[in-house]
Order: structure tokens, then sequence, then C-alpha cells
């Protein structure tokens, strides 16, 4: 059994050190808790990760929630959130003050500049494989859901909220009713 | 009172970031940047960058960034709960359930209906991230050539050639624009 210290320990220096979202952090949380500790069994944790897939938020937070959960039950979960949220929070909190600092310094919004250039590049490739991914399943209702959002969030004032709880509900009705009594 | 006010705001935009990652900057962007008017849109498309750079999720960096200009430290704080609280009860609800009945299938359905419509609400947020970085007019409504921001389109170019041709990680890529930016500056 893992103490509530190293529990948080371990899952503070995964979150400290490891850049580029839930996608890069994930093995990492496998390695350390599956293979290297064998605190969790490799299915156990591949059903975490899909469960940390269904619920809103980062995927990397959210893993560790129910690692947390899985190992300790709902204080070992406060442990391992307050371990995976603490490191960015410190980080970008230290960010913040030299943000509102440098915001007239030249060189600085030189970079931000530039790098702006480069997060509107990144986001495009990101919506484009995203969205390649997303109609390699589904293909027609995927797609004809997609143009529509598209549509309704440009033109016209329907909250992001509606847009987004009206899409769960159509994949429900369409999936769970509709798909299941055909087949 | 502000405080409360962030924290509501994030458990809205916690509640509803579903995909993780970029997901979450649609629900910034409208409740943060256009309804609270906290930070501005080239902000947002600022901390997306630096959140490239910088361990931790796009959501936790973007709600530690607008609570501390907000509200100082403890609006960071109060926001990067706010962001969290959502999922994580959410989550110990769907685990226990998981663990009792070992399926999710109403889950799945549910973000088969999702995937399609956040790719389409985070491509909307790109488009005005997009338009806010390689145009400098402050309200980013004039989109003359005049107006037109060298060092962005430069770097988006280089940056999205990098992206394809070398598949450069995101850091690499960020750190060529802001070089890109520093040297298009100097010249």
């Amino acid at each position: 059994m893992i103490s509530y210290t190293q529990l948080f320990l371990k899952t503070f220096k995964i979150s400290a050190v490891t850049f580029g979202g839930g996608y890069t952090i994930v093995p990492v949380m496998r390695d350390v808790f599956v293979s290297k500790d064998a605190l969790i069994l490799d299915d156990e944790m591949l059903n975490l990760i899909a469960i940390a897939q269904s619920a809103p938020g980062p995927i990397a937070v959210n893993t560790s929630i129910l690692i947390g959960y899985k190992l300790k039950g709902i204080k070992g979960a406060l442990v391992t959130t307050f371990a995976t949220v603490l490191p960015p929070l410190l980080i970008i909190t230290v960010i913040s003050f030299f943000y509102v600092q440098f915001q007239t310094n030249p060189i600085i919004q030189a970079a931000l500049l530039g790098m702006r250039g480069s997060i509107s590049a990144i986001m495009g490739y990101a919506v484009f494989s995203m969205g390649k991914n997303t109609l390699r399943n589904h293909r027609y209702f995927s797609a004809v859901l997609m143009i529509i959002i598209f549509l309704l969030g440009y033109f016209t004032p329907i909250p992001t909220i509606a847009l987004i709880i009206g899409s769960g509900l159509t994949g429900l009705i369409y999936f769970g009713m509709i798909k299941e009594k055909v087949l | 009172m502000i405080y409360l006010e962030l924290f509501w705001t994030f458990i809205q935009i916690g509640a509803f970031s579903f995909g993780g990652g970029y997901a979450v900057l649609p629900m910034i962007q409208k409740y943060v940047v256009e309804q609270h008017q906290w930070i501005t849109l080239g902000e947002l498309a600022d901390i997306t960058s630096i959140s490239q750079m910088t361990p931790g999720p796009i959501a936790i960096n973007a709600a530690t960034f607008v609570g501390v200009k907000v509200a100082g430290i403890w609006g960071g704080v109060i926001a990067t709960i706010g962001c969290v609280l959502p999922s994580f009860i959410l989550l110990i609800i769907l685990a226990y359930y998981f663990f009792k009945h070992s399926n999710l299938h109403f889950v799945q359905n549910i973000l088969k209906g999702l995937r399609p419509a956040i790719v389409s609400l985070i491509a909307l947020a790109a488009i005005s991230l997009t338009l806010i970085a390689l145009w400098t007019y402050p309200q980013g409504d004039l989109l003359s050539i005049d107006n037109l921001n060298l060092s962005a389109i430069v770097s988006a170019a280089v940056s999205l050639f990098l992206l394809i041709k070398f598949k450069l990680d995101t850091i690499g890529v960020i750190a060529v624009g802001a070089i890109i930016g520093i040297i298009i500056y100097l010249i």
C-alpha cells in the first residue's frame, strides 16, 4: 500500500516535469503507477484513462484524480488532484506577475507576437488532425454534426454550453435509442 | 464579489470543457474574454502559447493566469479550484458507478455526439485567436493589409511547415516563433 505522502510526491513530480499536456503525461503516469510500482494493473489503468476521457477537464488532471481515488478513496483523490495542480499553479502565478511587468518590454512583446503566430499554426494543425480522427468513426453522423455546430457557433448567439449539451444529447439519442433498435 | 464571480465562472468552464486540451479555449473565450472581459483575446493567445512551454494543462494554466490577473494570488487559487471541481465530482461519481457496474455505455454515447461538436467549437476559437495573432489592430475588426502582423505571419508559416514536415513538438515550434518574432523586430 502507498502512503499519502508518497502518493503526493509521485504525482507532484510527474506533474512538475512533464510538458505538453495529456498525451505526454498519461503515459508517464502509467509508467510510474503500473510498470514501476505495480500499484495498478494495466487493464485497470486503461479503464481509468477511459473514464478520465468521459468527464470534462484536462485528461492529465482527470487521470490523476482517478488514480488517487483507486488507490486511497476520496482522500487519495484530493491528494493527487492537489499534487497535480500545484506545479502549474505555482509556475503560472510567477509568470503572470512577470507577464504584467514585461508587457511594455519591446523584445518580450516581439517574442510574444511571434509565438502568437506559432500557436495559430499549432491550433490549426491540431483542429485538422482532431477533425480527421473524429471522422474515422461514424463518418456521416460526425460530419453533419460538425458542420451544424460550426455554423450555429459562427452565425447564431446560441451559448457554447447549449451547443455542448445539445450535441451530447444528440449522441445519446442517436446511438442509444435509434442505433440500438436497428441493430 | 470578485472571488465568487471568478469561482462560478471557472466552475462553468470546468464543467463544460469536454475533450481536454484546447477544448477549454472556446469556453474561456466566451466567458472570460467576451462576457467578463477579464483578459483580451491577445492575452488568451499569449497564455495558450506560454502553456505549451510550461508543465500543466491549458485549462489550469489559463485559470491561474486569469485569476491572478483579476484578483491576485488568491484569485489564481480560487479560479483553479473552480476549474477542477466539476470534473472532480463527476469523476468520483463515474468511477464509483463504473467499479460497480463496469460499463459506461450511456457516457460513451454522449461522447460520440460531443467529439465532433468539440472539434468545431475549438475550430471557432482557433479562428478568433488566429485573427488576433495575424492582425495587430487592437480590436481585430479592421482586417486591412496595413495592419497585418509580419512576424506572426512568418512564424505561423514556418511553424506550419515544421509541424507538417518535421513533426516538431509544440515547445520547439513556439520557441522558433519567439525567435522569429525577436529577429524581425531587430531588423
